[in-house]
């Protein structure tokens, strides 16, 4: 498991952040993302390169290109680092025992 | 998030507990926990294998297996049953390492007990301890396991973020 604080540090960039932004939308190939940014391509790949680090952008060699997409490992990392996992964990189960105990008690009260 | 009751008397480094009120008679708790466990685990976020997750199993006796199924018929195995006390208390290893493997010499633990308050409602006592068997990343695993993640300092570093882009030209 990737460590959160990093993922956080990468994003913490507005230029990456924004590279991230177009990532979730789809995967893209690096020359498609230097493209309508006010920064070079080589400064886009140095931003890839943080963003892979910190486990929130995997790639895929196609022949020449690389395509560049959202790691999902990453993002999961973020939601357990913010949502705590047990809490999260805990309530849903809260929320499926209600549903099953309400749905007893409407069987139980048609028959 | 506030249905889970923090228990934070007596701080413990190597264990999390946890404490939920259930509005379910306390068989349904228990029958909801062991056997519909896919039915609520949040499968999406908290699996371990390649394939997407689609049922997350106990199996119901002491030694038996504590898995998730992928879609793709795969099985990779979380822990194993310790205790079995149906209705009432049930002891599961939880072998998942800190990169999120399977291991099964890993070992921490997880226990789980059901307490009927009259007929309707159940008191769930959680607790996830042995976290030592993380060693160095012990702190690490705790507080991923434990809290609410550090809402605050994400929001500062996104005020900041927003900050600076609001004064960047689009």
């Amino acid at each position: 498991m990737m460590n959160a604080k990093r993922a956080l540090d990468a994003l913490g960039d507005p230029t990456r952040r924004r590279i991230f932004t177009r990532l979730r939308h789809r995967a893209c190939y690096a020359g498609d993302l230097a493209r309508g940014m006010r920064v070079t391509r080589s400064a886009v790949s140095q931003h890839l390169q943080v963003l892979r680090a910190a486990g929130l952008v995997a790639v895929s060699v196609e022949g020449t290109r690389r395509l560049y997409q959202v790691d999902a490992r990453g993002i999961e990392t973020l939601r357990r680092w913010l949502d705590g996992f047990w809490d999260e964990t805990l309530s849903a189960f809260k929320e499926a025992a209600e549903r099953a105990a309400n749905t007893t008690r409407t069987n139980r009260t048609r028959k | 998030m506030t249905m889970v009751e923090q228990t934070t008397a007596n701080f413990d480094p190597n264990s999390v507990r946890k404490v939920v009120d259930v509005g379910a008679p306390r068989d349904v708790a228990w029958q909801v926990f062991t056997e519909q466990m896919g039915s609520w685990w949040p499968l999406a976020m908290y699996k371990i294998g390649q394939a997407n997750a689609i049922d997350a199993i106990i199996e119901p006796r002491v030694g038996g297996r504590w898995y998730e199924r992928g879609e793709d018929g795969s099985t990779c195995d979380w822990g194993r049953v310790l205790a079995w006390e149906p209705h009432s208390r049930l002891v599961l290893s939880w072998d998942v390492t800190a990169d999120w493997q399977y291991d099964p010499g890993l070992q921490t633990e997880i226990e789980v007990r059901f307490i009927a308050e009259g007929a309707a409602r159940t008191r769930v006592e959680f607790e996830h301890r042995r976290l030592d068997r993380y060693g160095a990343r012990r702190d690490e695993m705790r507080t991923i396991f434990d809290k609410t993640g550090d809402w605050g300092q994400l929001l500062a570093a996104f005020a900041q973020t927003a900050a600076t882009s609001a004064r960047q030209p689009k």
